[in-house]
């Protein structure tokens, strides 16, 4: 008996963790891809540090609903996030737009990479021209090597 | 030359060190709305008070206002009740009430019980005016001039510091009384 309700659990539980999809129903299985990308790229303004697909927060159920009935209405993704953003403020993208206050953000990374290979290519250079600098020895310095080395040195120190 | 480019890291380091300090004791859950410059949203509310009653836009025109977004389910709404009900009756502020996903009987108890610092009760059962507004978590006190346009938000309780530090500067800037 107890096996047969723990099998009875075990093939209930997965259909349990989809079930937050099925309040929001879609004619086409591509509509419910945008929706679940689009709720999991709009961050939730009260948790913050959740998308408005995992937080339970009643906001995000208001803005959850609001996506939906936008895409029911057959907006495209980008009306959905300016509509929030026009009410909660950028601060709802995860990833914010590309404008003027935010060049800074998006450029760092990029500024940071160039600077890396420069610094690189600066020490590639400097390590070539060191190189050039050691010139083999004079001909003198040469004899004077020859001598220590067969130890018939006799040359102040 | 070499000697001075030692000094990059450090220089990197403070500049660091003076982002991140200027960040610390900042509240990350306090954020400047999205309306702050536009007028109020468009909206069409039954009066709390007079279900049959149908207010609009139109009632921030012509007088500076605070809107204080409430609801009895919200703790820090109680908390600052009484700070409205000063702010209304001794310094003369006109504000406009915005019940938030309520009830209305709990709603109409709660002001015969604890006094009724509003001008005007706007009831807003499903949060719609709320949504547009941004609000995020009542209790939100919206500083609106008298063309209607958001000036400013508060997010959170509205005790004596935040009338004196915030509100009755901006109020009286944008001409209200008070």
């Amino acid at each position: 008996m107890h096996r047969v309700l723990m099998l009875f659990v075990l093939l209930v539980m997965p259909v349990a963790a989809t079930a937050v999809s099925e309040v929001y129903p879609f004619d086409s299985s591509a509509d419910q891809e945008r929706f679940r990308t689009l709720m999991s790229e709009l961050r939730c303004p009260k948790c913050q540090n959740q998308n408005i697909f995992d937080s339970n927060a009643p906001i995000a159920k208001d803005m959850r609903d609001e996506v939906y009935r936008m895409l029911q209405d057959g907006a495209t993704d980008q009306e959905v996030k300016n509509a929030l953003v026009s009410r909660f403020g950028e601060f709802v993208l995860y990833k914010p737009e590309f404008s003027q206050r935010t060049v800074l953000l998006w450029v760092t990374p990029l500024i940071a990479v160039l600077g890396g290979v420069l610094i690189v290519i600066g020490v590639i250079l400097r390590s070539r021209q060191r190189e050039d600098d050691t010139a083999p020895l004079s001909e003198e310095e040469r004899r004077k090597a020859e001598r220590i080395l067969s130890g018939d040195d006799n040359s102040p120190r | 030359m070499r000697r001075v480019l030692l000094f990059i890291p450090v220089a990197l380091a403070v500049a660091l060190g003076i982002v991140l300090f200027a960040g610390i004791g900042k509240d990350p859950n306090r954020l400047e709305s999205a309306l702050i410059g536009k007028p109020v949203p468009a909206f069409e509310l039954a009066d709390l008070q007079n279900p049959d009653a149908v207010h609009h836009d139109n009632v921030f025109k012509g007088q500076v206002s605070l809107l204080n977004v409430w609801g009895t389910w919200c703790p820090a709404c109680r908390d600052e009740h009484g700070d409205l009900v000063r702010l209304a009756n001794v310094e003369g502020v006109r504000i406009i009430g915005l019940n938030y996903k309520d009830n209305r009987d709990a709603a109409l108890q709660w002001l015969d019980r604890l006094g009724n610092p509003y001008a005007l009760s706007l009831f807003d059962p499903q949060g719609k005016l709320g949504f547009d507004l941004g609000v995020y978590g009542a209790p939100e006190t919206y500083v609106i001039d008298a063309e209607g346009i958001v000036r400013y938000r508060h997010v959170g309780v509205v005790n004596e510091r935040v009338w004196l530090d915030v509100l009755q500067p901006l109020l009286q800037q944008y001409g209200g009384q008070g």
